[in-house]
């Protein structure tokens, strides 16, 4: 065990791991945290707090990390290379252990196009396999990237992202590889719709045997809509939802699809439970924070381990 | 080379209002390639401004000059003689002409005619793409022939991120992912095994993040 991280030691325990997400508020509003995180906060492991996600400014995942942590629960603070050079960077890390954030994960961001200040230069003074080796030098060698001694380290446990979906497939998993040499010890995967490509990856991954050298939490976003399911296939970079999902969801009555849709995140966890080499389930329920617990519920993931 | 586009007249017109004698200068090197500010577009402008002024009721006089090189003080020399009978200097050579130019006639109020934009290289008539940002620590011989720090819009060395879409950036389907393109090089090179190699953080340092760059050879230097 390299750190305090509850995470850690779920996963170490050998329980699939259930985390989620909550983005934080567009303003000064503690209380949005709180009401996102209470919804949460007995069904997962650990709470990711986004980190300006599609370039919005918004509360920081620092602060906001904070709060949650602040109410005894466990955030996972996102950072991401866009926003920070690795000064700002490594100050954070240490300025959120010392408030006892042990668990982050390290992304390059979307780029700030996608946002409200898309005339922002973006940062990107080191990319997301560089934080990974940064913040896993900073714990398990003591060491600033620079080279000098940190008194008090950090001792992250450490996460990052990987898109099975993304283009080149072939390159995806040694792309993954790539975070593991770096130092990666869990991954959350994008949301998974078109499963049978992400069984295809996971084979690439428990061929070369990187599941074991790395815990796979695999992503699953509940549609909301149909509407939604167009949307995400249409806008979101890097995202893969079959033409099966959006005709299911057409399917049923507008009433219906919410309800529709967390049924199909279900059965994807119980599909992918299946998969060798998955070691848990990441739930990005986008402004849904609230139907969390139902899903958990649902896919035999509750009672949460306690350790 | 360097590229440049011509700024919006109004722009243009607005810093030379003042003036009644101006010296619009081009350059024979990239802006002349990339045609933006050469010998031919020196006296397209200068018809321009012409016109405008006679519109506005006033006349204006401009002499028009192409330098072989304006980010060469050698070159630049040859505006001495111009130089007492002009208002102002109008530049159409990038942002080093016109430092060069400024720099060299400090009593002459010195105008961009033209916006610098990218070091870059030509895809076909009319159209030149970014191809280098002179890091100064070329990473070419790793990447396949291909430049992660210019091509993929967050400079990933060790991409591609996970918006790629149908081999395209995030950004846009109309930019190719740096990152596809080095993969599909290095496969056709038979060196995929390179791409695992990590890429560590970069030093900026020769790219400007030092300062204000500077090469001083000694053994050409006087």
């Amino acid at each position: 065990m390299n750190t305090e991280s509850r995470l850690e030691k779920i996963l170490a325990s050998g329980a699939l791991a259930v985390t989620s997400e909550c983005g934080p508020p567009r303003g000064a509003r503690p209380e949005k945290v709180k009401e996102k995180a209470a919804l949460l906060k007995d069904h997962v492991d650990g709470i990711n707090v986004t980190d300006n996600q599609t370039a919005m400014v918004r509360m920081s995942s620092f602060a906001a990390g904070i709060i949650i942590k602040q109410m005894g629960l466990d955030p996972i603070m996102q950072m991401v290379s866009r926003d920070r050079n690795r000064l700002a960077m490594q100050s954070d890390i240490i300025g959120a252990y010392a408030f006892g954030i042990n668990t982050m994960l390290c992304l390059s961001g979307d780029h700030a196009k996608f946002g409200d200040h898309p005339m922002a230069q973006g940062v990107f003074d080191i990319d997301s396999v560089q934080m990974i080796n940064m913040v896993r030098r900073m714990r398990d060698e003591e060491t600033f990237q620079g080279g000098a001694k940190i008194d008090g380290a950090p001792k992250m446990f450490i996460g990052a992202a990987a898109n099975p979906f993304a283009d080149p497939f072939e390159l995806r998993v040694m792309r993954l590889a790539k975070k593991i040499k770096a130092g990666v010890d869990f991954i959350q995967t994008q949301c998974i719709f078109n499963l049978d490509k992400f069984e295809e990856w996971m084979k690439g991954v428990t061929d070369r045997g990187l599941d074991e050298k790395v815990h796979i939490l695999a992503g699953i976003t509940p549609m909301k809509s149909v509407g939604m399911a167009r949307y995400m296939k249409n806008k979101v970079p890097g995202m893969d939802i079959p033409d099966a999902v959006i005709k299911r969801l057409e399917g049923v009555s507008k009433e219906q699809q919410p309800e529709e849709g967390i049924k199909m995140a279900v059965e994807s966890i119980e599909r992918i439970k299946e998969i060798k080499g998955v070691h848990g389930f990441h739930i990005m329920a986008i402004e849904w924070e609230e139907k969390v617990p139902q899903i958990v519920e649902q896919a035999g993931l509750y009672p949460r381990p306690k350790v | 080379m360097i590229t440049a586009e011509q700024k919006p007249i109004q722009e243009i017109i607005q810093y030379i209002a003042p003036y009644g004698r101006i010296l619009l200068v081009g350059c024979n090197e990239c802006v002349t390639v990339c045609a933006a500010g050469g010998r031919k577009e020196v006296g397209l402008l200068a018809s321009a401004l012409h016109l405008n002024s006679l519109k506005q009721g006033k006349t204006i006089d401009i002499k028009e000059i192409t330098l072989e090189r304006q980010c060469d003080p050698e070159y630049v020399e040859e505006l001495a003689p111009y130089i007492d009978g002009a208002d102002a200097v109008l530049s159409m050579a990038c942002g080093c002409g016109v430092q060069t130019v400024a720099g060299r006639y400090k009593k002459s109020p010195v105008f961009p005619a033209v916006n610098t934009r990218f070091m870059g290289a030509s895809l076909g008539q009319g159209v030149w793409a970014e191809r280098c940002k002179g890091c100064g620590d070329c990473v070419l011989g790793i990447t396949g022939g291909i430049c992660p720090v210019a091509r993929c819009s967050k400079h990933l060395l060790n991409g591609p991120c996970g918006g790629t879409s149908n081999g395209q950036c995030e950004i846009s389907p109309d930019v190719d992912c740096a990152w596809r393109l080095i993969w599909e090089r290095l496969k056709a090179l038979g060196m995929e095994n390179r791409y695992e190699d990590l890429m560590n953080a970069k030093d900026w340092r020769p790219g400007g993040a030092g300062g204000p760059g500077k090469i001083i050879r000694e053994d050409l230097a006087q």
